[in-house]
């Protein structure tokens, strides 16, 4: 057994090596957006809109991995960040008819004050209380919006406007699948440019070593707040257009079970490395679809497989792997 | 004086580490720091650097007070270090690790990063630029891409001075930077502190328990023991200093050669 695991571990290592030049990556990226281009015109309507929302899940995943996998900071509270996007949207343009895209700068400033919001408090305490608090925050923002009269109480807001781009009404199905395929793909190259840049290289040397990282003048506290304020964006851009692609939020789109998928779809992946981000948001929403046909006994398996993955590959199925 | 410090005292739950210290160093000079095991040097370093917080006294740098700033402030103003034990990124590269030290002379932020601006562009050059400099001054530049973690122990300590470097001080504390090097490696120590000083125009203080090192480099010793200075003058003074040599007597591993 040992044996097998470890010849199909270096069988697999051996592949991901082959995509370890920037050239490369590059290469497998464009054929991956050509072929998911083309998928709309051969796939069904319900195929499209499950790919749709593995699409969403890869921007979130990506912004979730900011914190977790960049900053080594946790979050177990993410669908806050997915809800105050959605939420502002819905709010601003339902409740006060503001037409979509001048909503989107107030939503993203909420998003950074709910980023400020749960970094400040946070940055001071130990990884354990980190996740208390975390998932706190995520909780208090579902009873608030499940509270309030501003948005909609249970039932959540309806009849959110279909947004047009130049004349152009975007509402079909299709049309929306392109929207998050353009999305998946700006968070892809944000994610890597981030990751490739003076702030990128302050998450990793304040998640490697604290004190080094102080002594060569990085201020701690700011650069983790960064963090959460730079994922918290991409959880509200994520969320702008989840609530104008579904016309309707309710609090239950922003569970905890929803801020959890997300975060295995990161440490699934291998967090830090965005190839294997992608491939664990496309598992943890492709996967429950794929065994459909099993019925009750779906979610079990799916269980079943991401445990034997975890036992695996400990470090994720496509892990960072420096040098 | 560039650096200075008054009346220090640090105490840990009763414990006093440093006891009223006086000392300073002066732009531009390589200055030692010496004394026996525990005697309370890094503590200083720590002090100075805004890692530990002493109870009293006043530390200035530049006329600038410096006590009770965070480490990152005072890295700013212009004091870089390193560590006893060497505390690269291990997981990083040479480069990468060098490149630290940039980050509190740079300013681009997500922003920048993300739409790649000129302005964010042109900084990235520039602190690749500021990191080979610093790299090929110590020595280490063709190990750029390399780990930092599968350097040998030599190479890892120049990492650490490049990367302090770096972060372009006017002063460098360097504790124990000899520590585990064979002699070849401490002859070329001793040429790098020189260079230091001499072609940057940085002041070294420098704690080492090298004491063939200390009396080659320093043009000024002070010598701590138990939280206290108890000497401060050049090579031969320290030598010949009753003082010194009763705190280094009964220290067997001590090399110190009087
Ligand atoms: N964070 C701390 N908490 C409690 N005590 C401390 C702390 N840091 C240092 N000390 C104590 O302060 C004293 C001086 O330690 P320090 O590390 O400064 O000595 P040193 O002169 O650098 O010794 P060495 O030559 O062995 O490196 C020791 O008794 C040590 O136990
Ligand atoms: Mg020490």
């Amino acid at each position: 057994m040992s044996t097998a695991t470890g010849r199909t571990a270096g069988l697999v290592d051996r592949l991901y090596a082959t995509f370890d030049s920037p050239r490369r990556q590059m290469l497998l990226m464009v054929a991956i957006v050509v072929v998911m281009a083309v998928l709309p015109l051969v796939m069904g309507r319900y195929a499209t809109t499950i790919m749709t929302n593995a699409l969403l899940y890869v921007v979130l995943a990506l912004g979730l991995n900011i914190v977790v996998g960049y900053a080594g900071l946790l979050d177990l509270g993410y669908a806050a960040f997915f809800a105050v996007g959605a939420y502002s949207i819905g709010i601003l343009t339902v409740q006060f008819d503001w037409n979509f895209w001048l909503a989107i700068p107030p939503a993203l400033v909420a998003a950074c004050l709910a980023g400020v919001i749960i970094g400040g408090p946070t940055l001071r305490l130990r990884s354990d209380y980190l996740a208390i608090v975390t998932l706190g925050f995520g909780e208090i923002v579902r009873f608030s919006a499940r509270n309030l009269e501003i948005t909609g109480r249970a039932s959540g807001l309806s009849n959110i406007p279909e947004p047009s781009f130049f004349g152009y009404v975007i509402n079909s199905y299709v049309d929306f699948y392109y929207v998050f395929l353009l999305l998946a793909v700006m968070a892809v190259i944000a994610s890597h440019r981030l990751y490739h840049s003076r702030l990128g290289r302050a998450w990793l040397y304040v998640r490697h070593d604290e004190d080094a990282a102080e002594a060569m003048g990085i201020n701690r506290v700011r650069v983790k707040l960064a963090a959460y304020v730079t994922g918290s964006v991409f959880g509200a851009i994520g969320g702008i257009f989840f609530s104008v692609n579904l016309g309707a939020i309710s609090p239950e789109s922003f569970s905890f079970e929803q801020s959890v998928l997300i975060l295995m779809a990161v440490i699934l992946g291998g967090m830090g490395k965005i190839p294997g981000v992608i491939l664990g948001a496309f598992i943890i929403i492709l996967g429950p679809e794929l065994l459909r046909e099993l019925g009750e006994l779906r979610l079990l398996l799916f269980a079943v497989v991401m445990l034997l993955i975890m036992l695996l590959r400990p470090s994720g199925i496509w892990p960072e792997r420096r040098h | 004086m560039l650096l200075n410090l008054e009346q220090v005292t640090l105490r840990f739950a009763g414990n006093t580490v440093l006891d009223k210290v006086n000392f300073g160093v002066e732009a531009n000079t390589l200055a030692s720091l010496i004394g026996p095991n525990g005697a309370g040097k890094t503590s200083l370093f720590n002090s100075i650097t805004g890692f530990y917080r002493p109870q009293e006294g006043r530390i200035e740098f530049d006329g600038e007070r410096v006590l009770r700033r965070k480490p990152h402030k005072v890295t700013q103003l212009g004091i870089a270090r390193t560590f006893q034990n060497v505390r690269l990124f291990r997981e990083m590269s040479v480069m990468e690790n060098v490149m630290a030290g940039m980050h509190c002379r740079t300013r681009a932020g997500a922003f920048g990063a993300v739409l790649r601006t000129p302005g964010q562009r042109a900084e990235e050059r520039y602190i690749a630029e500021v990191a080979h400099d610093c790299m090929r001054f110590v020595g280490v530049d063709e190990y750029a891409d390399r780990l930092a973690t599968n350097l040998a122990y030599g190479y890892q300590r120049l990492v650490e001075i490049a990367r302090a470097l770096a972060t372009q001080p006017r002063l460098i504390l360097l504790d124990e930077p000899a520590a585990g090097l064979n002699a070849t490696e401490k002859a070329a120590l001793i040429e790098l502190i020189r260079r230091i000083r001499d072609e940057r125009g940085i002041a070294v203080l420098l704690i080492e328990h090298d004491m063939g090192l200390v009396m080659q480099v320093s043009e000024r010793i002070n010598v701590l023991d138990y939280g206290r200075i108890i000497a401060d003058g050049n090579a031969e003074e320290i030598k010949n200093n009753p003082r010194v040599i009763e705190a280094y007597l009964g220290q067997e591993d001590e090399e110190m050669v009087l």
